[in-house]
């Protein structure tokens, strides 16, 4: 049995996995696949249960409900050492007592490889810490560590790799250079990895799949530009980046446009691009898809009136946070293209206006109702 | 080796790697002063009595009055008391070693379940743990002479299934290693707890997620984290262990079980004349025992105890 699931290759799946500590639910029902040689990322915000499903995957904890599979082969139940899955943890949990080289060559010695101590040597190439060795891993920086402990995981050659938070204990600088170094070593080594994060930017940046995951469930998985153009919930659509919410009941329809009232103004939502048909819709915008205007535009048809807030220019755009009549602070990017910028004060009246085919519609939920009141853009 | 750390500590960026240097010249004589008690005292309550221990080892006897002395270099002394007193010697660390290895095998278990699996119950075992230190060592062995006694519970249970070859437990070797076992548990149990505590529980996971199972991880992470602590609790168990005579004097016979603190203490306190043998059988005692720790030390010892 143990050699068996040690075996196992294939996609990694997870069906209806549920993780229930006392009476709290960590981890509700998922289910997902994540395909064999991809770079994968789970998102979400801190305590959602991301840590949690990637033990579980590990099998450092056994879910309550549901099924871990690698492939055909069923390893739910099975021991962490039964499972060809290895982990880079968040606090990387190097052996203090060994050097770099015999913590890089524990995983392969433990599987009896004849030429460990050669594996964890090329392991370390690949990571650039060759010269370091020797060392023990107090002697190693924050970064240095983080090879460390990546090489340790790749040197297995597992058919998962988890990765938890790895770049969250670094500074931002050496975190952008290891999100490209990462990269970098995965599309080389072609190992499935699944990079754990609650930082938007890094999961974007990195994955071929994001899941977003929100107490416990995932709320809408797929490519990153797929996630950020039509966000699904509304907690997507804040979690991924900003975006400008308004609610608002469904009317009718215009052609291929749902047309919604949002305080007292007419939207339009492209049918597929919206997720609820009649009632009540959770309307939404990105801020960099709106446009700012001092007097009424013609014949848009898509635009609404606003006061001015506060303006931050930042170098290439110039940022807008204004309040419409709904209440709610909307956000506008304007890139600086123009010679002559609009000049805009606190307490001045706009006009904002947007490409319909840009919009989205979501289902009302109490975090997007909350979302949409209290948008500051921040 | 030094120079290289540091150099890229700086290169990466991490200043606690560098050694502060800045007001170390004006401040050089503070450590001195607060070292000037400890040194009084170390002076006052072990050298000199060690010098004057040395002293009376190398003492002879004036002739015809057995308990007066002169001073002397009496080398003779040493040879004496150890040709006479070897197999005590050999005694005690048989017995020292043997509590030891049982202090072990028992406190390391116990430190486990403390410091992983205990939970809540952390504090409570621990104070059961501390607990008897609440009362008089010297009582609780002779409680331990209670219980083992031949109508005590534990001898009566096992010459009735035939169990007890010799029919006593009191009086034998295994009733003076018992006592040292029980007695210094906690020096064992309280250093190896503290380490394992220390120990960050990621990493045991860390074994196991790299193809260890319990057992693999419990040899090649759980104890070498528990190092420093294994070895202060032998040394604290054994050093002791090696010259207590009160588990031999109240659980062992009067000849087969008596180690070498009995014939010290005997020689000082009972036999007229016996003080230059206690001196030389002391001395000897501790030179034995400070060859065997450092051996011991050299061969497993870590950076954190030395
Ligand atoms: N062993 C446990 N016992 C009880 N609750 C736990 C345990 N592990 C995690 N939790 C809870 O489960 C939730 C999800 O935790 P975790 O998976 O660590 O979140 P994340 O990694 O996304 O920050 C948290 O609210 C946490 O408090
Ligand atoms: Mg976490």
């Amino acid at each position: 049995m143990a050699t068996n699931t040690r075996e196992a290759h294939g996609d990694l799946v997870l069906e209806n996995v549920t993780k229930e500590f006392a009476d709290f639910t960590a981890v509700d029902d998922l289910s997902l696949v994540v395909p064999r040689g991809s770079f994968f990322a789970l998102l979400g915000p801190s305590g959602c249960g991301k840590t949690t499903t990637l033990r579980m995957v590990a099998g450092l904890e056994q879910p309550t409900h549901g099924k871990v599979l690698i492939g055909q082969t069923d390893i739910t139940g099975t021991r962490p050492h039964e499972r060809p899955v290895n982990t880079v943890f968040q606090s990387y949990a190097l052996f203090p007592h060994l050097t770099i080289r015999e913590n890089v060559a524990f995983g392969p010695k433990r599987r009896k490889a004849a030429d460990a101590v050669r594996l964890a040597d090329d392991a370390l190439e690949l990571v650039q810490l060759s010269h370091l060795a020797g060392r023990k891993p107090v002697q190693l920086s924050g970064g240095q560590q983080q090879r460390v402990a990546l090489a340790r995981a790749v040197v297995n050659q597992p058919e998962v790799l988890l990765l938890d938070e790895p770049l969250g204990a670094l500074d931002l600088k050496l975190r952008r250079q290891m999100q490209v170094e990462l990269k970098r070593i995965q599309s080389e080594v072609g190992l499935t990895f699944i990079h754990v994060t609650h930082d938007q930017e890094e999961a974007m940046t990195m994955a071929d799949t994001v899941a977003v995951m929100n107490r416990g469930r995932i709320e809408q998985m797929g490519p990153p530009e797929r996630l950020y153009d039509l966000p699904q919930t509304a907690f997507v659509a804040n979690f991924v980046g900003q975006s400008n919410l308004g609610v608002g009941r469904i009317h009718g329809t215009d052609g291929d446009f749902i047309v919604a009232e949002v305080s007292d103004t007419k939207v339009r939502i492209p049918k597929q691009r919206s997720e609820i048909h009649d009632g009540e819709v959770m309307f939404g915008v990105r801020p960099e898809k709106v446009r700012i205007h001092e007097s009424q535009p013609v014949a848009t048809g898509n635009d609404v009136k606003a006061t001015v807030i506060d303006v931050s220019f930042t170098g290439v755009a110039t940022q807008y946070l204004v309040t419409v009549p709904s209440g709610a602070s909307w956000t506008v990017y304007e890139q600086n293209l123009d010679v002559e910028p609009i000049s805009l004060r606190p307490g001045d009246d706009v006009w904002l206006s947007w490409d319909p085919t840009h919009a989205f519609g979501v289902p009302v939920d109490e975090d997007g109702r909350k979302a949409a009141l209290a948008e500051d853009g921040a | 080796m030094t120079t290289a750390i540091a150099a890229s500590a700086r290169e990466a960026g991490d200043p606690q790697l560098t050694p502060p240097r800045r007001g170390g010249r004006r401040r050089g004589w503070m450590p001195y002063v607060l070292l000037l008690p400890g040194l009084l005292w170390l002076t006052l309550f072990f050298i000199v009595p060690l010098v004057q221990l040395g002293s009376a080892s190398l003492q002879s006897q004036w002739p015809g009055a057995p308990g007066y002395y002169y001073r002397d270099v009496n080398g003779a002394n040493y040879l004496d008391a150890l040709s006479a007193y070897g197999v005590h010697f050999l005694r005690s660390l048989a017995f020292a070693g043997m509590a030891t290895v049982l202090c072990f095998a028992i406190a390391f278990p116990l430190a486990y379940a403390m410091a992983f699996k205990a939970g809540r119950w952390r504090n409570v075992m621990l104070i059961l743990v501390v607990a008897p230190f609440f009362t008089s060592f010297i009582l609780r062995t002779i409680a331990w002479r209670q219980i083992l006694a031949d109508e005590g519970p534990l001898a009566r249970t096992l010459n009735a299934l035939h169990l007890l070859p010799g029919g006593h437990i009191t009086e034998t070797w295994v009733a003076v290693v018992a006592g040292l076992t029980y007695n210094f548990l906690p020096f064992m149990v309280l250093p190896i707890y503290t380490s394992l505590e220390r120990a960050d529980p990621r990493l045991l996971e860390a074994g196991r997620d790299l193809y260890a199972d319990r057992l693999t991880t419990l040899r090649t992470v759980t104890i070498p984290l528990a190092a420093p602590g294994i070895l202060a609790g032998t040394l604290l168990t054994f050093i002791p262990a090696a010259g207590d005579y009160v588990n031999a004097e109240l659980l062992g016979s009067d000849t087969s079980t008596k180690m070498v603190g009995n014939v010290i203490n005997s020689q000082f306190f009972t036999v007229l004349g016996g003080y230059p043998t206690a001196a030389a059988l002391s001395i000897s005692l501790m030179v034995l025992i400070l060859v065997l720790v450092l051996g011991y030390v050299r061969r497993f010892g870590t950076e954190e105890v030395l």
